[in-house]
């Protein structure tokens, strides 16, 4: 896993156009090199090869409900917000087989699964993102128990961060604290610097295996000037961000207002669908499902994700236990900003926006939150 | 740089294989208790080693092809050679159970979670509150209570059951029943004129307990509606809301705390319970669909 | 006399109760037994007394339509048994059947009702003592509705 400490001391720039040697030398390490590529008119992080398939000169307009990919007036590589879908996937599968079974007379023998995990290198990870990692670090592998899979992806994965240039539309990372620079918890991390026939990165060092990676590449030297200038452009970003957590005594207030009119308000616009589960980045629900081949001979146990909103994930005996769209809301907004602190000693909010974006009737949670402090918008 | 990351992808998978794979154990007994409540003694299939565990824990029964569910262990945790498991038929999985043999076989993950807090019991009284199959989790503890009889004060077990024929465990009530050192009370919510037992809620068995309010812990566990007024009760008698323990449930996939079914407010039943004192939970669990 | 008011102040639901009262209720007071199996009273019958439950348990019982009878609570010693007394037309709701031998004391329904009538403050001592009564029935009443342990075996 990437170290934290001294990330900023080794640093270099990157010519725009020697950018492909960055994903020559992960591919060179054997590493699956996965970064942003524009499928279905969005940004969806993808396996790639060629800088050319990234979203150069590509950017968005979000909001509400609202995703809309633009042509920028350059040419940066990252001008994106992110991606529909975080880095998530790649981490905890959306769907896989845990175990199968044989059945033999009447007994049957288990085998687990043994497919190995494959080594990734992520291209592209904003500092929100590689909070929520850190994140779900806590619920797979901090905990009693650690799941192996998870595990193993996060060991092997290489995670080149980049500092964001410009706030999307939801973006609301700097009042959680989550953003808009990445810190630490990276290997590499990038800074885009536009000036036209000058284009490049400034790539900052945070892991001994980054360093490798970077004495592969062609870095000129980084002055403290472009150090500086890298800052600026984030600290620009935060200052531009339209929306906020108010995160101050925010557990304590949800927390006490269970019984709130406002979770009855917006379950009357929310659907229940599930869309912000699904593209949270930190959103862990999983279930299993058990399936038998027709002769019943052989059985599979399959996890896969899940979301609070479906009715039957409080499923018990006789009935769910959240039969409202009002108190499945509640639990999801209740757990993520609140209870995850119980659990994690971290909020489960890393301000990416995406469950404002999309959500289809464009419930914004910080909104949500809002409603709930002495000065909101009730 | 990883010299080999694949090596270490070896282990995890092994690792892996501990947390999520069944174990198989191959049913030794099956005893009707009720109309649609079995106990079934289950025997391990792939080890000669015993079973640990302690009372109030629960583990994932696996049927093949049909799926898992949490089930509370119901034997006694000083014989480790048989896992006890008393299943009620209330859905896709568990009426699975009505078909198992002896000698069938089925997967066992466990045991998980927090049990009944039997080293705080020691040296006072002891409240055993159940109500219908919440009986089945307090069993260890109660054997546990019987096999360190001296290490307590007055033990009372207080049972109720929907009607005579759903009470579980029948033999085995009559025969505490026997024993003079330990109060055991029955009631049914209805009975036939053959049953000469209480009939009535528990509420007021718990009102006129014997026990002293500063020495007293209570296990208790049933349907949630009762441990509230169960709970309220005792408090009124003067017992600590932390000295009240009670036994949840909730929808549960893994059992270890990472597929996020089972919480209740800040709690993942599965990790911090199922047990857990009432104070942690009393004011969520007056809430509706929390 | 003397000996049937010290019963009823002893009696846990006339505890503390002023001696003058006690010595108005008491004249209404009367001993009575019954055997195991015999009916204290009858569905319909009329309610004239209440009972201070002495020695032996008592059953409520009630026809479940086509059903055997069921019965719904039992009640011990110390407890008292009936309410329908109190209640215009004053019959009874349900059938009371001794399970043991029970020894109780039985409290005239008119007698009470016309002291009750003529001094308030011993009817409202009185109604102090049997809301919270009812209150807790009506309590156990609406559980047993709910009938929380679930799925009929």
């Amino acid at each position: 896993m990437p170290a934290t400490n001294d990330a900023s001391t080794k640093a270099g720039l990157l010519r725009r156009a020697d950018l492909q040697s960055l994903i020559d030398a992960l591919q060179r390490n054997d590493y699956r090199v996965i970064g942003p590529t524009v499928r279905d008119a969005t940004v969806v992080y993808d396996e790639i090869a060629m800088v050319d398939e990234m979203p150069i000169g590509r950017g968005d307009n979000q909001d509400g409900g609202h995703y809309r990919l633009t042509d920028r007036a350059d040419d940066a590589v990252f001008g994106y917000t992110n991606g529909v879908q975080s880095w998530r996937r790649y981490l905890f599968q959306p769907r896989r087989t845990l175990w199968r079974a044989k059945r033999e007379a009447r007994d049957f023998v288990v085998e687990p699964e043994t497919e190995p995990a494959p080594k990734q290198a992520f291209i592209g990870v904003r500092a929100c993102e590689l909070h929520a990692i850190e994140i779900q670090d806590k619920v797979f592998v901090d905990g009693t128990y650690t799941d192996p899979d998870y595990q193993s992806r996060r060991a092997t994965a290489f995670l080149v961060a980049v500092n964001c240039g410009s706030a999307g539309g939801t973006c609301f990372c700097s009042s959680t604290d989550t953003g808009p620079r990445s810190e630490s918890g990276f290997d590499l991390s990038l800074t885009e610097f536009l000036d036209g026939a000058d284009h490049a990165f400034l790539v900052e060092v945070g892991s001994e295996r980054g360093a490798e990676i970077a004495a592969d590449l062609p870095l000129e030297a980084a002055t403290g000037a472009d150090r500086q200038r890298a800052r600026a452009i984030t600290e620009e970003t935060a200052a531009s961000m339209g929306r906020t957590m108010p995160v101050d005594g925010l557990k304590d207030r949800l927390q006490q207002s269970l019984e709130h009119p406002r979770w009855q308000q917006v379950a009357d616009r929310c659907l229940a669908c599930s869309n912000c589960t699904m593209v949270c980045p930190t959103c862990f629900c999983s279930t299993t499902e058990d399936y038998t081949d027709i002769t019943g001979q052989t059985a599979e146990r399959q996890q896969r994700w899940d979301s609070c909103f479906a009715l039957d994930h409080s499923y018990l005996h006789g009935g769910s236990v959240r039969t409202s769209t009002a108190a499945r809301y509640r639990q999801w907004m209740t757990h993520k900003l609140a209870g995850w602190i119980d659990q994690f000693d971290v909020s489960g909010c890393v301000g990416c926006g995406r469950c404002i974006t999309w959500c289809p009737v464009g419930i914004d949670i910080t909104e949500e939150a809002a409603a709930f402090s002495g000065d909101g918008v009730e | 740089m990883d010299a080999n990351p694949n090596a270490a992808t070896a282990v995890s998978s092994a690792a892996m294989a501990d947390a999520m794979l069944p174990r198989r154990f191959h049913v030794a007994r099956k005893r009707n208790e009720t109309a649609d409540t079995l106990t079934f003694d289950l025997a391990p299939a792939d080890t000669s080693d015993g079973f640990s565990f302690a009372p109030g824990q629960f583990n994932m029964l696996y049927l093949f092809g049909l799926g898992e569910v949490p089930i509370s262990i119901s034997g006694d945790a000083e014989q480790t050679d048989r896992l006890v498991h008393t299943v009620r038929l209330v859905g896709s999985v568990t009426d699975g159970f009505a078909d198992l043999k002896r000698g069938d076989t089925i997967g066992v993950r466990g045991p998980y979670g927090a049990g009944w807090p039997m080293d705080e019991c020691n040296g006072g009284d002891v409240l055993v509150i159940a109500g219908g199959l919440g009986l089945a989790p307090l069993r260890p503890a109660m054997y546990h209570l019987f096999n360190h009889r001296d290490h307590y004060r007055r033990v009372s077990i207080l049972y109720g059951a929907r009607s005579p024929a759903d009470i579980v465990y029948h033999d085995e009530i009559q025969r505490w029943r026997q024993q003079l050192d330990i109060n055991v009370e029955v009631t049914v919510d209805h009975a036939d004129l053959r049953w000469h037992g209480n009939v009535g809620v528990i509420t007021p068995l718990v009102a006129k307990a014997e026990f002293d309010p500063a020495n007293t812990t209570a296990l208790v566990c049933g349907p949630g509606i009762m441990m509230r007024f169960v709970a309220a009760t005792l408090e009124r008698r003067g017992l600590a809301s932390d000295r009240i323990y009670v036994s949840l449930e909730r929808n549960m996939r893994c059992a270890i705390a990472h597929c996020g079914h089972c919480q209740l407010g800040p709690h993942f039943v599965c990790k911090d319970g199922p047990v857990l004192s009432h104070d942690r939970v009393r004011d969520i669990l007056q809430i509706a669909q929390v | 006399m003397d000996g049937l008011g010290r019963i009823v102040a002893e009696h846990p639901f006339f505890a503390g109760l002023d001696l003058p009262f006690r010595e108005l209720i008491a004249g209404c007071a009367k001993n009575v037994r019954f055997e195991a199996g015999d009916y204290i009273f009858r569905e319909g019958a009329d309610a004239n007394a209440f009972y201070l439950l002495r020695d032996g348990r008592a059953a409520l019982e009630i026809s479940s339509g086509e059903g055997p009878m069921v019965t719904f609570q039992t009640l011990d010693p110390g407890q008292i048994l009936g309410a329908s007394w109190l209640v215009p037309p004053y019959k009874w709701d349900f059938d009371a059947r001794a399970i043991d031998r029970v020894r109780a004391i039985s409290l005239d329904a008119v007698c009470l009702r016309t002291k009750c009538e003529e001094n308030h403050d011993l009817g409202w001592d009185l109604m102090k003592r049997f809301v919270p009564e009812l209150s807790a029935r009506m309590q156990a009443a609406r559980l047993q509705l709910l009938d929380i342990y679930g799925r009929k075996s």
